[in-house]
């Protein structure tokens, strides 16, 4: 075996890596909840991949089939069902994963310095992510699918100038339809994923030269013992492997609750009306994304058009998502964990929490005058909070930073 | 702060409540009364599938609620000559748009995307109404295009109007209560019985595999439920000799 081991080592970094990567790879030994959420997301990408492969096995990117073939995979492929659900209630446990994640980085400053890149890399495999989910969702081919389709890809339309081309070279057609179909496809069993995979890589790389960053936001690397390992960093294996695997289960009884309990989740999952063919000709009432989109939609909704145009609402959209990438740079704190952060970031964290919440509460329901004026007051805080931060940041009290990571 | 969250919690039910304009009537959905589901196949099939088709079923799945292949076979196979054929319907789609409007809907999943409860207030729903061109309207589908197929058994309802201040100052017309002009075969208690049935197998139809996901969903929580506990002790043993 170990001759075996060696004639390996000598040819490829197989003990290298793992020493590398889980055995010698030092974490801070104070992790708590919130950090469950990193390696849960990659256990959902994988649920995703493997789902995803069976289903592509019987599903069919044909505008006239591809209903069908979903309901044919509920009914006639043995544990068809069960599949599909696993993989509808992925894309939605996704997105609550990843933002969880994301608000870690956002309570404990994991994106400063020197971890800029790792949010970098984070918020690109976010935006992927989107596309990904996005186009997954035309697959089923229901009135939702369709309709929320048409929505999106005629926000591009929008773009002066070039728009109306740019919507066309999307959709391959005037309206969304079969060469749609086949192309969103293509993107999202193939095209989409190999770079989420590359993207993760680059994530987990640069994560792992810097080191992870913890609740208090201290660096363990500037303490190391005689041993020339940090005092307060534990091997990532064993430990958080079987803290992780821990997280995992608590994580999959939730995962399976809804899968085998309630995979429509009232709707928000598996909407209603995506159970009934896609038609062309029959606009739905009242077309809302799915959830995890909504907090953008509603942000969309929330500008008035401009000289006839709705490209602001658009651009402030397209805004709201691509500045979580300069955060790095808007934050002058001189301390990172909110554990040592004054009133001034904490309020504005709040506020910013609920803006979110609250834009994705009024990005389902269909637009009252009433809920347009509080989509606009909450897109205000949701930019405030980014566009202030060099401010409130800098001028804010903070609390000492101890040397070593609390308990 | 609790109670805004509670007001942001409380919002979507609000909306939705106010979209479906009418009240719907709850369905007697019980998917483990297998007679129940069985006198609903045989009201599908004699009344329902002449229209509508249920495209992605088959008719064999219906063994799953309790029937055998030769009853499917001897008592509910009109439309098709093998057991393993799809629930389709001789009816041309270009005659249906003729002849009702709109080609009726195929059934398959139809509980699926409008609620059980809808379909079951829509089938009791019909009235008499003499501007439609086949006679018809329905309480929770205005100007729907299918006639009633059920009136022979229900009987025929009319509306009676009363005036009401509408939300503009004026008087309007408005459907006070229903007046069954033309008894039915059945009683209306028989009726919604009957409706009831359907329903209930309309909801099976729609997901057959359900009972299997519940059963198998037990199974994979108690595993996991043990799974935890030898986790949690993994974990434990692991972290106590750190610091």
């Amino acid at each position: 075996m170990e001759k075996l081991l060696n004639w390996v080592d000598e040819r490829f970094p197989l003990t290298a890596s793992y020493k590398a990567h889980l055995s010698e790879y030092y974490a801070p030994k104070n992790f708590n909840f919130w950090y469950f959420f990193g390696s849960l997301a990659m256990l959902v990408l994988v649920i995703q991949i493997v789902t995803g492969i069976f289903l592509t096995m019987h599903y069919k990117p044909d505008a006239q089939m591809a209903f069908a073939s979903v309901e044919y995979i509920m009914r006639d492929v043995d544990f068809g069902w069960l599949i599909r659900y696993i993989h509808s209630t992925g894309a939605s446990m996704f997105f609550v994963v990843v933002y969880l994640h994301m608000f870690r980085g956002l309570i404990y400053g994991s994106y400063r310095r020197p971890r800029e890149l790792i949010w970098v890399f984070g918020v690109t495999i976010y935006l992927v992510l989107m596309g990904e989910a996005f186009m997954g969702y035309l697959l089923p081919w229901g009135q939702m699918s369709y309709w929320g389709a048409q929505v999106i890809v005629n926000l591009f339309a929008t773009v002066p100038f070039i728009g109306e081309d740019l919507s066309v070279l999307i959709r391959g057609d005037y309206v969304i339809g079969d060469a749609t179909l086949n192309r969103f496809f293509a993107f999202h069993v193939i095209a989409l994923p190999l770079v989420l995979l590359g993207l993760v890589v680059a994530h987990l790389v640069a994560l792992h030269e810097v080191g992870s960053n913890n609740p208090d936001g201290v660096e363990i690397k500037k303490l190391k013992g005689e041993d020339g390992h940090p005092l307060d960093g534990i091997p990532f294996h064993p430990y958080y492997t079987v803290k992780d695997i821990l997280g995992v289960v608590v994580f999959l009884i939730v995962f399976a609750a809804i899968v085998f309990f309630a995979p429509e989740m009232g709707g928000y999952f598996l909407e209603a009306n995506n159970f009934i063919p896609a038609d062309s000709l029959k606009t739905p009432e009242h077309i809302a994304p799915v959830w995890y989109f909504t907090p953008y939609y509603a942000i969309l909704r929330a500008i008035p058009p401009i000289l006839g145009s709705q490209f602001p609402g658009v651009a402030a959209m397209g805004v709201s998502v691509l500045i979580f990438f300069a955060l790095p740079w808007l934050d002058k704190s001189p301390v990172k964990s909110i554990r040592y952060r004054g009133p001034k970031f904490k309020i504005a964290l709040t506020l910013f929490v609920i803006a979110f919440v609250g834009l994705g509460v009024l990005g389902i329901l269909p637009s009252t005058p009433l809920y347009t004026v509080l989509a606009q007051i909450l897109s205000v805080v949701y930019f405030a909070f980014f566009l202030l931060m060099p401010w409130y940041t800098k001028n804010d009290s903070t609390k000492p930073v101890p040397e070593r990571v609390t308990q | 702060m609790k109670k805004l969250l509670f007001m942001l919690l409380a919002l979507p039910t609000a909306a939705f409540a106010s979209g479906a304009g009418v009240q719907l009537d709850h369905a007697p959905v019980n998917l483990n009364d297998q007679e129940s589901l069985q006198r609903g196949a045989r009201v599908f099939v004699n009344y329902c599938l002449n229209c509508h088709s249920a495209g992605y079923m088959r008719y064999n799945r219906m063994q799953d609620i309790g029937l055998s292949e030769a009853q499917i076979k001897d008592n509910l196979l009109y439309a098709a000559d093998k057991p393993g054929e799809l629930m389709h319907v001789a009816m041309r789609t270009a005659d249906a748009k003729a002849w009702f409007g709109a080609p009726p809907p195929d059934l398959s999943v139809i509980t699926r995307s409008r609620g059980a409860d809808w379909v079951y207030t829509y089938l009791r729903g019909f009235y008499r109404d003499d501007t439609r061109p086949l006679g018809w309207n329905n309480t929770v589908f205005d100007k729907v295009g299918m006639p009633h197929v059920l009136h022979e058994l229900q009987g025929q309802l009319a509306p009676v109007y009363h005036t009401v201040q509408g939300e503009d100052g004026k008087p309007h017309q408005a459907i006070e209560h229903f007046e069954l002009i033309k008894p039915g075969k059945l009683t209306l208690a028989e009726y919604d019985a009957l409706v009831g049935d359907l329903v209930n197998y309309l909801d099976w139809m729609g997901e057959p595999a359900k009972g299997a996901r519940m059963t198998t969903g037990i199974f994979v929580l108690l595993f996991l439920g043990v799974f935890f506990i030898i986790a949690f002790y993994l974990k434990k043993d692991y972290w106590k000799g750190l610091h």
